[in-house]
């Protein structure tokens, strides 16, 4: 755009209005984990009651530790899943490869309700009991496309010229990947597999379909406390998470300016 | 420069375009590069060349025919298994290793011992004149350095033949000069094989001990810088090398080396190594610079003609005419500016109506 | 020979390929292909399937009173898109004029708040529009809960469609901005200086030009609004109560407490045909965008 095209007043106004919009639900979230006071809309006084309360809640911590466990297991399996099928879509023609291409898309395109219930059906009718592994099956399924189509972006903007480099100097193709195009290729395959894990985190469509009773995660833990007894308990899980999440972003960037 | 260090043997190159239609890169090319020779591949974009260096670097397998490198044949070995070495026209640096490293990578496939490597690199660095460059990564390298390092990587490696894909092009003008003149020293020091690729004339008759003309897949004249200006054995080695005048007549005679040709009216006399018969459609070819003006009309030489001048243009070093024998004959001539006057009619007195004279030895007869 | 070596080729390919072929085709295409099946099917006296083949569950759905859940939700999510759009272009427009060091900053600023978990951000709302929530506060504390302000009020309070809406609307606006920024990126200001030189004033300018180039941004947006809008149902449960159903309720009562899982499969069917089917439509015309990726 160019320098004089400025935007107008009427549009920064409103542009301050929209970010408003954006931020001023997190805003009340978070200062109201600390009201004294459970339920009224003035900030009666501030504590950390509500913080304590969540460190001693045993459900919130078991079910923090289920997220986690179902996070990193599909993450790993999901990354070198989708990051070898992105190779394989990228670099190889084969029969069957249309196929293969669109069935990645699907749970892209499918609304996520009933992508849990087709699992829910099918965990159902072939006597898979439900429990951590089954949202682990069903955490792995959604996220490989994901890391597919990251890594496959990062492969279609790399030079092939080094690759025939490394292979004229002598490296066979097995040696070309490890030590030329999986480095070169790692941006975005972590890229990819912060997607995964991110997407697994916040998961509850597809998690509630597929969890069974004592495989509890955090989204899942949250809804029945949102559907309960509404306390600034929620409101201070709710904080901690924005703040770990941040913490997360802000380290990921970090880490991404350095590599690059 | 004694037996063949590649030849290529009835080689040819399909490949399927992708509207589904074959299409032939390399189109049954036979051609024996000798050991020790400076070799290039000439074109237009489109014309094989590349895809002819490729073959050559196992990159691509030949639809038929067959690739042998000293004295081997190729069949479908890969790159990583044969006695050659490429320098990529982007270079191909590895972006996330250093220079050391790069240059290095070809002797660690090899398993060469470490002190051994350590010491080649320096050599390898030294001869392509970046000492101490060891530590620093390929993007912190001017374009020209960077050219370097790949050639630094690609001969460390002592290879039989080293392969060079339009290396210069991405440098600016001045550079290319200097490294044309680099690439040359180096390879008549170091002695390998250098099998070079390039669209550029002027380089590769600098350059080259030998050179390859191509269209089309087709490897139309093969011959010394000196042949393949001064012989060309075709319109299109002629058109695409250097300027060239072409006028169409048709064959009179011939005798001894000299041929008669009579061109929209005018006996032209030309020289040619074949004996086509008599009125065969032929094409005279004479280069701008063989021809003189003259201001009065020479006598006893053949190829004099009257003529109109239409153009002049002043280069600095040359004055540039375009005259005109007859409605259908037009020339361009080039005439060095030897006098320094800043008149633009002193070659010519300021008239138009001059005389053009060229030896029948300066023109060639060419037949399609 | 050669054909040994595409061979070669191919099996790497296929090779590599195959762990993800087999997790989506056993997890995926074989549970979809199920809920094909027992859409035609009826349910047993226990809550479990029989596996028999009538439409019985599909002619149900259209009867009135389920039909008008399937209009609720198009209409909804329709709703959600055009708001997102009128909402969402002109920030997308400011943000696309900045200078172009500060862009990335403001378009990473519209996404930190999405980085969240969605329950919090649908939470978040409720403490807003609840009865005596910050909304009601902030207008009795300015006077405005009288008259049409009061009328407002009732209108989006917490439990109502209006609620909904504006819930909907938070929860995509991210990708409804990402596409539209993009597309108005991408635009040459030079077109613009042409556009005045020729003696356009601004608003015919963005009128006869910007908004005509900023379609594929417009369609691509929409369509990444509109599909997952269809299937959504956290948002009508908590945010509109019991009053609100669109099919994603319906589908997961179905399967989680009526245990009608025949009739859930068959509204599923069609949730995702209607889903296909502007896919196609969108594809067939536009063909895979850049952007439709973030």
């Amino acid at each position: 755009m160019s320098e004089r095209a400025r935007p107008g007043r009427g549009l920064t106004v409103y542009a301050i209005i929209a970010y408003t919009y954006l931020y001023l639900p997190i805003f009340f979230l978070i200062l109201f984990s600390f009201n004294t006071s459970k339920f009224s809309v003035k900030m009666e006084g501030v504590t950390l009651k509500w913080y304590g309360d969540l460190f001693n809640d045993k459900a919130i911590w078991e079910s923090t530790r289920n997220t986690l466990i179902v996070a990193t297991t599909s993450t790993i399996v999901s990354t070198v899943i989708g990051t070898a099928a992105a190779i394989s879509l990228q670099r190889y023609n084969f029969r069957g490869k249309g196929f293969s291409e669109a069935t990645l898309y699907i749970p892209v395109i499918i609304p996520e309700v009933v992508m849990g219930i087709a699992l829910l059906a099918f965990f159902g009718q072939t006597g898979f009991t439900l429990g951590l592994p089954t949202i682990i099956i069903a955490h792995i399924a959604f996220s490989i496309p994901f890391v597919a189509l990251t890594v496959r972006a990062r492969l279609q903007g790399m030079d092939r010229a080094v690759e025939e480099a490394a292979m004229d100097l002598g490296a066979n193709e097995v040696v070309t990947f490890w030590r030329i195009t999986l480095p070169l290729i790692m941006p975005g395959v972590l890229s990819g597999a912060l997607l995964a894990f991110t997407l697994s985190l916040d998961d509850y469509i597809i998690t509630l379909f597929t969890a069974g009773p004592g495989s509890t995660t955090l989204p899942l833990r949250v809804f029945s406390m949102l559907k309960q007894a509404v306390t600034p308990k929620v409101n201070a899980l709710s904080s901690l998470w924005i703040l770990v999440i941040l913490i997360v972003l802000v380290a990921s960037q970090r880490l991404g300016a350095r590599k690059t | 420069m004694g037996e063949s260090a590649v030849e290529l043997n009835s080689v040819t190159k399909k490949f399927t375009s992708p509207e589904g239609n074959p299409v032939l890169a390399v189109d049954d090319m036979t051609l024996h590069i000798r050991d020790g020779e400076f070799f290039s591949f000439l074109g237009p974009s489109g014309c094989g060349k590349t895809t002819s260096l490729r073959l050559i670097a196992g990159f691509e397998q030949p639809t038929s025919g067959e690739v042998v490198i000293g004295g081997q044949a190729m069949g479908m070995t890969p790159p990583f298994q044969r006695p050659v070495n490429t320098v990529f026209q982007s270079y191909a640096l590895f972006p996330h290793m250093n220079v050391a490293q790069n240059v290095a990578f070809g002797l660690e496939m090899k398993r060469t011992p470490k002190a051994e490597i350590h010491k080649r690199v320096s050599e390898a660095l030294a001869m392509v004149r970046l000492p101490g460059m060891e530590r620093r990564y390929p993007k912190q390298l001017s374009g020209g350095q960077q050219q370097r390092i790949a050639l630094a990587r690609a001969l460390v490696n002592r290879p039989q033949v080293l392969l060079l894909d339009e290396p210069l092009g991405a440098l600016d003008l001045k550079l290319r000069k200097e490294m044309q003149l680099e690439l040359k020293t180096l390879q008549r020091e170091v002695g390998i094989t250098f099998v070079y690729v390039t669209h550029d004339q002027e380089e590769a008759l600098t350059m080259s001990d030998r050179i390859a003309v191509m269209n089309t897949g087709k490897a139309l004249q093969v011959g010394s810088p000196t042949e393949i200006y001064e012989r060309p054995n075709r319109r299109f080695v002629a058109d695409f090398i250097g300027e060239t005048n072409f006028l169409p007549g048709t064959l009179l005679g011939c005798e001894h080396k000299h041929a008669t040709i009579e061109c929209d009216e005018l006996r032209v006399v030309a020289e040619t190594d074949r004996a086509p018969a008599p009125g065969t459609s032929v094409t005279v070819a004479v280069r701008p610079e063989k021809i003189r003006l003259h201001l009065e009309p020479v006598p006893n030489t053949p190829n004099c003609f009257a003529a109109q001048i239409e153009k002049v243009v002043y280069v600095g070093t040359d004055t540039h005419f375009l005259v005109r024998l007859s409605d259908k004959l037009t020339m361009r001539i080039r005439q060095q500016n030897l006098l320094s006057t800043p008149d633009p009619t002193a070659y010519f007195g300021g008239q138009t109506s001059v005389y053009v004279v060229w030896l029948p030895e300066s023109a060639q007869v060419l037949v399609e | 020979m050669l054909k040994a070596i595409r061979e070669r080729l191919s099996l790497q390919g296929l090779i590599l390929i195959s762990p993800t072929m087999f997790w989506l085709i056993v997890f995926l295409l074989v549970p979809l292909v199920l809920i094909v099946v027992i859409s035609f099917g009826a349910r047993g006296i226990y809550g479990n399937v029989e596996y028999t083949f009538n439409l019985d569950n599909y002619a149900r759905l259209f009867d009135k009173g389920y039909a008008s859940i399937l209009w609720d939700s198009i209409w909804i999510a329709l709703m959600t898109t055009v708001f997102c759009l009128l909402a969402g272009y002109p920030l997308s427009y400011y943000i696309a004029r900045t200078h172009p060091v500060r862009r990335s900053l403001l378009m990473f600023l519209v996404l930190v708040p999405f980085w969240t978990n969605f329950l919090i951000r649908i939470y978040a709302w409720m403490i807003i529009l609840r009865g005596e929530g910050v909304l009601n506060a902030v207008m009795t504390a300015l006077g405005l809960m009288q008259g049409p302000g009061q009328w407002l009020f009732e209108q989006i309070q917490l439990y109502t469609p209006g609620a909904v809406l504006i819930s909907m609307v938070y929860e995509f606006f991210p990708f409804m901005i990402l596409p539209l920024y993009t597309s108005l990126e991408k635009l040459d200001p030079a077109l613009l200086e042409a556009a005045a030189d020729l003696g356009a004033r601004p608003w015919r300018a963005f009128l006869r030009v910007t908004l005509p180039l900023s379609v594929p941004g417009i369609i691509a947006g929409s369509i990444l609004v509109f599909i997952p809008a269809m299937g959504m149902f956290v948002v009508p449960d908590l945010i509109g109560g019991a009053k609100t159903v669109l099919v994603g309720n319906l589908i997961r009562n179905q399967f989680l407490t009526a245990r009608d899982w025949p009739f859930g499969a068959a509204a599923s069917m069609v949730l995702m045909l209607l889903t296909l089917g502007v896919t196609l439509i969108y594809t067939r015309t536009f063909g895979f965008g850049e952007e439709l990726v973030p």
